[in-house]
């Protein structure tokens, strides 16, 4: 027998509910409202009261309403046909709704139950299989999705039977399993998890040793985020972090991409939704949309579902992790979650901490981050769920909670500055204040000296190195005059903006610049170093900064060219015999 | 907004505050509306049979055996094609006489629009500023604020942004308005024979702060009515959606709910988030764009009310006075629309993205030119060019009293470029220099 219950008080979206049974933390229930059900969350339970928070808007609610509770938490739904979704927080199909608007308690399926499934089985008969073990695939777009023992299955099972190939639906059953008791049990290609829980079917989990190429410069020449590793990218409003996200999303090298909009601009989402069906994975040639999954929670969508949608999210990419895919997590805005937790905070009349937040956010995000990571599956294969997040800080002060929680969760900080976003200079990654703690793990400098050239770190800290050089002499020269200080300053100052101006500035509109593969990347740091190591020779400052704009130009001009084309070659050339007029060797 | 009959009647306030009263009542639903010793109030929390309602117009006066009667519904507003032409106040009803509107009610403050039913916007708005225009262009369907200082010209420039705006309706929603300022649009709109293309919910300065968080909704429910239902392209006008949040905080305050940052409700966000989100384009044509104002004060947007609008809007008009042409101009630096990538050089001329970063950063080294005579340093030659572009770039460009289409716009600025700078100065993709430098 289900518990239920009836509501009790209503304070905005947290509801009050007097159960006559047994309701555990974080169940799920439905509130009854003449006939629409609107799906809810325990979040504290206090004797015979449960509070609960609802996804879904409670005008109308009343004392008196009556409350069914579902013993099992907030789950998601997994199996073929995640892909190329677009859901709401709480995976509910989006495209499955009617209506131009949202409806109250418009739950709509997360998978298509009719369509028909070309499944290979994997496993055999007699096989001692695990929660996660591959028993068959089918082909899901371009990828071959494993379906896979539950994850809610615990310990040894033994595999009695897998269906043979042929056209199956999802909730058809593909395999029996006898367990340690001798029960069998049917298995099927769909299965639930519980969203708030790491899957953890894989033996195990190393430090991460790979990079993840996103195309984009300054992120991996200068701190590159590790495949299965995690990063964040806060910034005041306006400098570029959605476009910053939607550029990795297109770009980078990975299996899966899953978005998740979280309480940020509807027309920012529906650009996906527009864009992503057309334009070209440039690895495999399909359309991006065929390796994406969008979870789509916008500021107008219920609040509680923000917390929920980013969840959704990491859920799904775990399960296709144990695929042994490369999965990259995008989550945009992970304030926007913290400030739904605020407000529940808030009305739970919880003691606040800094800024208001919960007293737990450090712990709730730390959390969360820890679920990314490479992993080695129990079949020996690897799997990755990378996670970039980006944090929108109050009046774009760094130092608020929900970024210092976060600084100390990521591996990977990638701050925009509103200084280089008001001078356009995008990316508006800080080349200083931004860091990547990977590019001190040895495995991954020995990786990158490996794959891209003997000596790349060594390389990538001098650019470094030069860009600091030429923000100590730009302060000197501001302090003492153009004339005041030597023309060497100027020269340093110059070679730091080539670099800037080259290397960490990317235009994410332009077909060509936005999207640079790493052996672009090393060419263009190769060649930007070569002109740092020269030596010049100006009369006076001015020839100083001539010369160098003309560099700029000259090098942004190959930024736009076709990597190695003609023009791009014709480019270099001029470069080499602009640099030949003033050359002092 | 009527009040239905057969409501039970309650005389007995077991508490109040500057802006809501409670009460114990049964069968009350959440958000339900009321009259509270004949003002309205609308139901915030129920707790058990303790209801706690705010009064809109605030509760002076009201004593403890004041009559409560419940509507048993939302705030609706009546929605139907005369409400052209016509002003409200907060409430929705007529200002100025004239006959009630018949039509359909419907509530106020409505659910959202299912973002994969959205289209992207793509039509651009010109308004002949080319502060706007060129270096921040808007779209239909688009929602950004005005972010200025209490004495910058905001009111009069929303005004003549909407007039040009090529709308089927325009509709003013109108907070904290003082009577001038509110007598201004009447007559703005009337010389202009536009008068048939406008509603107005207006909450004067006059009138209880509270109740003008009622104004947003309603504009935004009779746009969507014209929006949805007729395919027309709706503009709303929301000014100075600085009061509104203010009114916000008076009423979290007296919740007792523990305020965020500057005394503003947690929940700042996702209320301003519900209004500005609004701003949609239909795929049947309709669409609602939404240009507001948020007054600063002291031009410091960190402060919450700023700071949590430029998180949700798209992008923001900051206008400033320039001392160096005495003009008004759109801030380049500060400015932003984020949806003019998705109009310019498409829907423009294919040099517009170029051009319009190339000036911007010229007009940078501009200021810093000017920060370094301001230290006592000597100019460079290329400081002092960029000095006079800068100077001409604010007159015939940046000003608001620039009236033009975007072609001129960019010309103007080419023979800028070619007036004070070198080709590689401007350094603009080659093929777009080859093509539109001004030949001598
Ligand atoms: N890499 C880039 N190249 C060109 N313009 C950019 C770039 N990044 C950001 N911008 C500009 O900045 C605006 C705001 O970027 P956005 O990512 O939406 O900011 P945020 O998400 O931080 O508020 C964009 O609309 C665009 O005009
Ligand atoms: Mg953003």
């Amino acid at each position: 027998m289900k518990t239920k219950g009836k509501v009790t008080g209503i304070v905005a979206n947290l509801v009050i509910v007097e159960v006559d049974g047994p309701v555990a933390q974080n169940e799920i229930c439905y509130i009854d409202l003449a006939g629409t059900k609107l799906m809810a969350e325990v979040i504290k339970i206090i004797g015979k009261l449960a509070y609960v928070q609802v996804f879904e808007s409670t005008r109308g609610l009343r004392v008196g309403n009556s409350v069914e509770f579902e013993e099992h938490m907030l789950e998601v739904t997994l199996g073929p046909g995640l892909l190329s979704k677009n859901y709401d927080g709480l995976q509910h199909d989006l495209a499955k709704m009617d209506g131009i608007f949202l409806k109250r308690g418009d739950y709509t399926e997360a998978l298509d139950y009719n369509k028909e499934w070309e499944f290979t089985p994997i496993a055999e008969p007699g096989q001692m299989v695990l929660a996660g073990d591959w028993l068959g695939e089918v082909p899901e777009n371009w990828l071959n999705h494993k379906i896979m023992v539950p994850f809610k299955f615990e310990g040894k099972y033994k595999v009695k039977s897998v269906v043979a190939k042929g056209i199956y639906k999802v909730s058809d059953t593909i395999a029996v399993l006898t367990d340690a008791n001798g029960e069998d049990i049917n298995v099927t290609m769909v299965q639930k998890w519980p969203v708030k829980r790491a899957i953890t079917a894989y033996r195990e989990k190393p430090r991460p040793f790979k990079i993840m190429e996103t195309g984009v410069r300054s992120i991996d020449t200068f701190n590159p985020i590790a495949e299965g590793g995690t990063g964040f990218i806060p910034g005041p409003f306006g400098c570029g972090k959605t476009v910053l996200q939607h550029a990795i999303s297109k770009q980078a090298e990975a299996d899966m991409i899953i978005f998740a909009a979280c309480g940020e601009r509807a027309n920012e989402v529906v650009e996906m939704f527009v864009e992503f069906p057309h334009l070209d994975d440039p690895r495999t040639g399909r359309k991006l949309m065929e390796r994406t999954t969008i979870i789509c929670n916008t500021s107008n969508m219920p609040v509680a579902s923000r917390e929920a949608s980013v969840y959704t999210a990491m859920t799904i990419g775990e399960y296709y992790r144990s695929m042994g895919l490369k999965v990259l997590l995008l989550a945009d805005s992970t304030s926007r979650w913290a400030q739904a937790l605020r407000e529940m905070s808030n009305r739970l009349e919880e003691l606040p901490g800094p800024d208001a937040f919960p007293m737990d956010l450090s712990a709730v995000i730390a959390n969360f981050y820890s679920r990314a990571g490479f992993v080695f599956l129990n079949n020996g294969s690897t799997g990755s769920v990378t996670f970039i997040g980006t944090v929108s800080p109050a009046g774009g002060n760094l130092k608020e909670p929900v970024t210092e929680s976060t600084k100390k969760a990521a591996r990977c900080f990638y701050a925009l500055s509103q200084q280089r976003a008001d001078s356009k200079r995008y990316p508006a990654i800080d080349p200083m204040d931004s860091y990547s703690k990977y590019l001190e793990y040895p495995e991954i400098q020995e990786y990158l000296n490996k794959n891209i050239s003997e000596n790349w770190v060594d390389l990538v800290m001098l650019s470094k190195n030069y860009v600091q050089k030429g923000r100590e002499a730009y302060e000197q020269i501001n302090i003492l005059g153009d004339d005041g200080v030597p023309i060497d300053y100027h020269d340093r100052y110059w070679k730091a903006e080539v670099i800037d101006f080259i290397i960490l500035q990317q235009d994410a509109f332009d077909s060509i610049d936005s999207n640079c593969p790493i052996p672009r990347q090393k060419f263009m740091l190769n060649t930007v170093l070569d002109i740092c190591k020269m030596s010049f020779h100006f009369e006076n400052f001015e020839e100083c900064s001539t010369f160098y704009k003309r560099i700029i130009n000259n090098l942004k001009q190959m930024n736009y060219s076709v990597f190695e084309s003609d023009e791009f070659k014709k480019y270099n050339i001029e470069l080499s015999s602009i640099l030949n007029e003033r050359k002092a060797e | 907004m009527e009040t239905k009959a057969f409501q039970r009647v309650y005389t007995k306030l077991l508490g109040i505050t500057k802006a809501t009263v409670a009460l114990r009542a049964e069968g009350v639903s959440n958000e339900e509306l009321a009259l509270v010793g004949g003002r309205l109030a609308q139901v915030v929390k129920i707790q058990g049979d303790m209801v706690t309602l705010q009064v809109f117009s605030g509760t002076e006066g009201i004593p403890t055996n004041a009559e409560v009667i419940f509507y048993g519904e939302p705030p609706k507003l009546k929605v139907g094609d005369d409400l052209a032409g016509r002003f409200f106040d907060a409430y929705g009803n007529p200002l100025f006489g004239g006959a009630a509107i018949e039509g359909e009610p419907r509530e106020i403050g409505g659910p959202s629009v299912n973002p994969l039913r959205r289209q992207q916007p793509s039509e651009l708005i010109a308004t002949g500023i080319a502060g706007i225009d060129l270096n921040n262009t808007l779209v239909t369907g688009q929602k950004i604020p005005f972010f200025a200082d209490p004495d910058q010209p905001f009111n009069q420039v929303m005004a003549m942004v909407a007039l040009r705006a090529k709308a089927d309706k325009i509709i003013l929603g109108g907070m904290g308005l003082s009577n001038d300022d509110f007598l201004f649009f009447k007559n703005v709109f009337e010389n202009a024979g536009a008068l048939d293309r406008i509603v107005c919910f207006v909450n004067t300065t006059e009138q209880p702060p509270v109740e003008r968080l009622l104004v947003p909704d309603m504009a935004l429910t009779a746009a969507e009515y014209f929006a949805v239902e007729k395919n027309e392209k709706v503009l709303v006008l929301l000014t100075d959606m600085t009061l509104y949040a203010d009114a916000l905080s008076i009423v979290s305050n007296r919740m007792d709910q523990i305020p965020s940052k500057d005394s503003m409700p947690g929940s700042l966000y996702s209320d301003l988030a519900k209004i500005y989100e609004k701003a949609v384009q239909f795929p049947s044509g309709g669409s609602i764009t939404i240009i507001a104002v948020t007054t600063l004060s002291g031009g410091d947007i960190t402060h919450a009310i700023p700071d949590n609008t430029g998180y949700i809007t798209e992008g923001q008009l900051f206008l400033r006075k320039d001392s160096d042409t005495n003009k008004v101009i759109v801030d380049p630096f500060r400015s932003l629309s984020r949806l003019k990538q998705l109009v310019i050089g498409k829907k423009t001329r294919e040099d517009h993205p170029q051009v319009m970063n190339a000036s911007v950063r010229l007009y940078a080294d501009a200021a810093n030119a000017k920060t370094k005579l301001e230290n006592g340093f000597d100019l460079t030659d290329y400081d002092e060019r960029t000095l006079k572009f800068a100077h001409d770039y604010s007159k015939s460009l940046l000003a608001i009293d620039v009236n033009m289409d975007t072609d001129t716009m960019l010309n103007t600025a080419w023979e800028l470029f070619a007036r004070y700078f070198s080709q590689t100065e401007v350094s603009i993709k080659n093929e777009l220099i080859q093509k539109y430098w001004p030949k001598a």
